[in-house]
């Protein structure tokens, strides 16, 4: 006679596993829902509190998963669950956005990774950039309060938590070159692509 | 874990349990010390609910029958070793360390010492209570009555 572990059922563990991660989300026994988002700027990291969308971030570009939540674990909360159920309305705006549907997104952010300083001014500065258009570092900078801070609102901007949904892509270099991105500069020229800003006298390359 | 429960309470107890266990120790998470074995903590609180539910049971003036596991089982997947279930079942029937001590064992794999940590008892009585549960099992396997 000798004991086995019992036989699990096929898919038995991972409906358990949704269902239980669905309802940590609900019950707020877990602090962050995720889930990754796949489309045409690659697969992206969506993560929401219950006060609103917290991250996006580019899954390769920061480092893959692992990188992306344990960051999140050190800096907010490590009661992360994968709950793609509450990334839904998140997933449907980014594909609408994509699609070219969508030009505002009605999500509630939570700054939670920015804090209420300059970089949140900046940040919020970014949004009031209409869809299809641009500004540059300095405006932003201007608009934040501080005329002569575009390095900070560059580094801000940098460190935007929740890109395409706070637009930091549509910040420009002064001199009319691309500036930098936190996707990376093809991401940039995609999603201005998108949006059809200033797309034909897009730089290839920006000048380094 | 699910397997651990499973063995412990049945698989439709299971299904609970294993959601309590989940959300309780995503609760208590950030109480943890950096260095602790996760899977020993994780089956601690696992052990507690399944002595919760053990205690339910035993407070229903009419046990409930379990649930036939293989009936409830979609046709097209594979069906629940009957043998060992039924071994699971009587393992369910022990005092609550044996049973305790056989399913953390057998069912989470965990060494006699993480079993110890679980149990808040020694390693020796760990391997004891194994060793007489197991003893009991044969025993009535073999249709002898179990002496006390």
């Amino acid at each position: 006679m000798s004991l086995h572990p019992p036989d699990l059922l096929d898919g038995e563990a991972a409906a358990l596993a949704a269902r239980t991660t669905a309802r940590a989300a609900d019950e707020g026994a877990a602090e962050i829902a995720y889930a990754r988002i796949d489309g045409p700027a690659g697969r992206l990291v969506a993560a929401v509190t219950p006060r609103g969308l917290v991250r996006l971030a580019y899954e390769l570009e920061n480092g893959g998963l692992d990188e992306v939540l344990d960051r999140l674990a050190t800096k907010l909360s490590p009661r992360i669950v994968e709950a793609p159920g509450r990334l839904d309305v998140v997933r449907r705006e980014l594909d609408e956005y994509f699609e070219g549907r969508r030009r505002d997104f009605d999500l509630e952010l939570d700054w939670g990774l920015v804090g209420d300083g300059f970089a949140r001014r900046v940040l919020e500065a970014a949004i009031a950039i209409p869809y299809g258009s641009t500004s540059t570092y300095r405006e932003v900078a201007g608009a934040a309060g501080s005329p002569n801070g575009y390095r900070a609102a560059g580094n801000a901007l940098g460190a935007n938590p929740i890109p395409i949904v706070v637009p930091c892509h549509r910040v420009l270099a002064s001199t009319g070159g691309l500036g930098g991105y936190t996707g990376g500069l093809d991401r940039k020229r995609l999603l201005l692509g998108i949006e059809g800003a200033r797309g034909e006298q897009l730089p290839l390359l920006s000048s380094p | 874990m699910l397997r651990f429960l499973i063995a412990s309470l049945g698989r439709h107890d299971a299904d609970d349990a294993f959601q309590e266990t989940f959300l309780s120790a995503l609760r208590s998470y950030e109480r943890l010390p950096p260095d602790s074995n996760l899977r020993a903590w994780v089956l601690t609180i696992a052990h507690r609910k399944a002595i919760d539910v053990h205690r339910g049971r035993e407070r229903r003036p009419t046990p409930v029958a379990e649930l036939d596991e293989s009936a409830a089982a979609p046709p097209d997947v594979p069906k629940p070793d009957h043998e060992q279930s039924d071994l699971w079942k009587r393992v369910r029937t022990l005092p609550p360390r044996q049973r305790a001590v056989l399913t953390l064992r057998h069912a989470a794999g965990l060494t006699h010492a993480e079993i110890a940590a679980v149990l808040d008892c020694s390693e020796e009585a760990a391997r004891r209570a194994a060793s007489d549960g197991l003893k009991t099992l044969r025993e009535e396997l073999l249709d002898v009555p179990a002496s006390a």
